[in-house]
């Protein structure tokens, strides 16, 4: 639970007068007051709450400064984060105004040196030739994207995308290689590339093993005993699943080819399964008619579930 | 990375639709995803920047791009003149040495 603000632990608005806040105070303090409240934990642990935001919102000095952030709820100082650091590192380039080093910028540094100084200036980078550089990029996909495939857009600056196609199947940690996409060569020699480092999201459902997709999916008890026809969530969407009469709980099920497209082959040359481990559910409140049911029933052909377990 | 929304709950005062303008101004660049938009450390500092030079210099929205530009450029010529340093660190002794001679205004040993 994110942290109460002091207006709302008093329950008045931001811009509550002095008197308001005053009166809140003590309308709350006198419910909750320790003396009052004997043998109470909880109002003792809300009154010094309520203190605490009174003691800082009576304060008009300590109020103004919590107003503009510069302190939190229980008054100590917030860290204020420069964004200097961030524009100098790792991923500043992204709001560079031609992305990371401009080639037309290196070209006037080199064209400075070594030629007979600025007098004998000749055209800009005459002579010279460098390769561009490598760029390094990551990109965070969705599971689904993942294993399916798809086409994402990368913000290089404020003006400039660079459309990247995920291949199938792509995993966690790997890099695409955009040729010809990174820093702009100098002289006529040839850019960098663009080195794109995926990350893929974790599915809350889904899990990866190798190409087949692993899902845990619950089903009710008459499910499980009697067979059904449901609908599966897959990476590729729905389908229609049959659960065979008399599953038991950890029974599993193979949906073939509804698991990750096989890398290096064009779409719908193949791809892995997707596995479903049925779970039998009682539910939350267990229907109570099961419940008195199976109090009166005498199985015909009693089993022991745990015959096979051994000490 | 978070996401927009506990963006707005870390930064107090923040109002929804004025995050939603600066994203679409681009003065912000946080990722697409699903439904969302998901902001990176410096896109989160930066959000930050905006949003005090806003409230602290009363910088309304048509002088802001102007202010980003400027603070843009001046981070790009710090991070190439940070390269160039490295390169010249890198360089031999009396490499190194001949630069710091060359230099207008450096003490010339003759």
């Amino acid at each position: 639970m994110a942290t109460q603000t002091p207006y709302e632990v008093l329950g008045v608005k931001p811009d509550a007068s002095p008197d308001q806040i005053r009166s809140a105070y003590r309308k709350l303090a006198k419910q909750l007051h320790p003396d009052l409240n004997p043998g109470k934990p909880e109002a003792e642990a809300r009154f010094k709450t309520v203190t605490a935001a009174y003691d800082l919102l009576s304060d008009a000095d300590k109020r103004a400064r919590y107003d503009r952030g510069e302190i939190d709820e229980s008054g100590a100082e917030r860290p204020r984060h420069s964004y200097r650091p961030h524009a100098e590192g790792e991923q500043g380039w992204k709001y560079q105004p031609d992305g990371e080093m401009n080639a037309a910028d290196l070209e006037d540094i080199l064209s400075m040196f070594g030629r007979g100084g600025m007098g004998a200036r000749r055209g800009r980078g005459e002579g010279f030739a460098m390769p561009g550089g490598d760029r390094l990029y990551t990109l965070t996909v969705d599971f689904t994207e993942a294993a399916s495939g798809a086409k994402k857009r990368l913000a290089l600056s404020p003006d400039n995308w660079l459309d990247v196609t995920i291949p199938p199947g792509i995993e966690e940690g790997q890099v695409l290689r955009l040729k010809g996409k990174g820093d702009t060569g100098i002289g006529g020699a040839p850019p960098g590339d663009a080195l794109i480092e995926i990350h893929v999201a974790p599915h809350p459902n889904f899990r990866r093993s190798g190409d087949n997709v692993l899902l845990d999916l619950p089903v009710t008890v008459a499910e499980a005993a009697l067979g059904a026809r449901i609908t599966v969530p897959t990476v590729s969407g729905p389908v229609a699943m049959t659960i065979p009469k008399g599953s038991d709980s950890g029974t599993q099920l193979r949906l073939r080819g509804k698991g990750i497209q096989r890398r290096g082959g064009p779409t719908g040359s193949g791809a892995g399964d997707q596995i479903v481990t049925l779970k039998v559910v009682i539910g939350d409140s267990g229907d109570p008619e099961l419940a008195s049911f199976l109090e009166t029933w005498a199985p015909k052909h009693p089993t022991d579930p745990r015959r096979g377990i051994v000490s | 990375m978070i996401a927009f929304d506990e963006l707005l709950i870390r930064l107090r005062g923040l109002e929804r639709r004025e995050l939603v303008r600066w994203v679409e101004n681009r003065w912000v660049l946080p990722e697409r995803r699903a439904e969302t938009w998901v902001f990176r450390e410096v896109d989160v500092a930066r959000v930050e920047l905006i949003f005090e030079i806003r409230r602290d210099f009363a910088i309304d929205d048509e002088a802001m791009p102007l202010v980003l530009s400027l603070l843009d450029q001046v981070y790009s010529l710090r991070r190439q003149m940070r390269r160039l340093c490295d390169a010249v660190a890198a360089q031999p002794d009396e490499i190194r040495d001949a630069i710091r001679k060359a230099l207008p205004g450096a003490r010339r040993d003759s």
